[in-house]
């Protein structure tokens, strides 16, 4: 077996499966002196990066009228849970031109199934 | 001892910080022969790494494994300065190193061909633009009527890579003796699938 796949395998979490375009709420574990609590982080993924151990992901929000963008490595130890809280439809791998929308263009339609 | 470089990623640790590792694949060595004094002039113990088949061996290296009397044949032998009894046919694993410990490999690094002097030596360069004409050249490259020549060592242009590169410091971050496999954090030298020296320090 190729070692550097043995060696990552040992590192993946178990995550949902979620695609660009979904809105998540990652569940980060924060450690503040030597307690630990969970913020939630709710956006728009608008890119995934990489593959195996090392695959990220970038989540976008608007906080206060501010764009938040923030990186999680998909496997990390400080996410304890992804939840996909709505499938979004479009046609990107990337969503970068979300930064110049404002409003009602920046909005992601919902992803319908048809035939189910 | 001896492994091959098998590529890099990525490693949660237990605090949760993402470091680089290098995975080395380095499956026991056998000692092949013990130099000593009396007979060869100087101490030293050969070392056969990597088990291969005899097809792909030509005479007089079979011959090396089978003075030895192991029936079996390495591709890479390597000596080694090491003090301690061995004997013949003994092995030498990764067991050797522990986690956390500091370990340096050598190896030989990647072929740049022939570079100029701001790669290969770090020189500034020139402007870019403002019609400078003088974007990577290095400039100028000694005195005048003394000493009327280039000093030795002077960095110039030339090939670089492909020469024997040493990393020291690395830490071990895990050892895998089942699967051969040695974890370093950081960079070593070479390409994949590069043959690499690690030593404890």
């Amino acid at each position: 077996m190729d070692p550097i796949k043995s060696v990552e395998e040992g590192q993946l979490k178990e995550r949902p499966q979620f695609n660009v375009g979904d809105t998540v709420r990652v569940l980060t574990k924060v450690i503040e002196g030597d307690k630990e609590r969970i913020q939630p982080f709710e956006g728009v993924v608008i890119a995934k990066k990489g593959g195996g151990a090392r695959e990220t992901f970038m989540v976008r929000k608007i906080s206060f009228g501010i764009g938040v963008e923030r990186i999680f490595p998909l496997h990390s130890p400080f996410i304890e849970d992804i939840k996909v809280v709505r499938q979004g439809s479009v046609r990107r791998a990337k969503l970068y031109y979300l930064r110049h929308k404002k409003g009602k263009a920046a909005k992601i339609k919902e992803k319908t199934f048809y035939n189910r | 001892m001896l492994g091959i470089k098998r590529g890099m990623t990525q490693v949660f640790t237990p605090e949760g910080t993402l470091v680089p590792v290098t995975v080395i694949e380095a499956p026991p060595g056998q000692v092949l022969e013990v130099k000593t004094t009396e007979k060869h002039g100087y101490e030293a113990v050969k070392v056969g790494f990597f088990e291969t088949s005899p097809k792909r061996l030509n005479k007089p290296l079979k011959g090396v494994f089978e003075r030895a009397g192991l029936k079996k044949y390495f591709r890479y032998i390597k000596e080694f300065g090491l003090p301690g009894q061995v004997q013949v046919g003994q092995e030498l694993t990764l067991e050797m190193f522990q986690k956390g410990e500091k370990v340096s490999v050598s190896g030989i690094s990647k072929g740049k061909g022939f570079q100029g002097v701001m790669k290969r030596h770090g020189y500034h360069g020139g402007p870019g633009s403002h019609g400078s004409m003088f974007n990577r050249a290095p400039g100028s490259i000694g005195q005048s009527s003394f000493p009327s020549r280039v000093w030795k060592g002077k960095g110039m242009p030339g090939h670089m890579g492909s020469e024997k590169v040493t990393v020291r410091n690395l830490e071990v971050l895990e050892v895998r003796p089942q699967q051969n496999l040695l974890l370093l954090k950081g960079a070593v030298p070479g390409p994949r699938g590069a043959v690499l020296q690690i030593r404890k320090q």
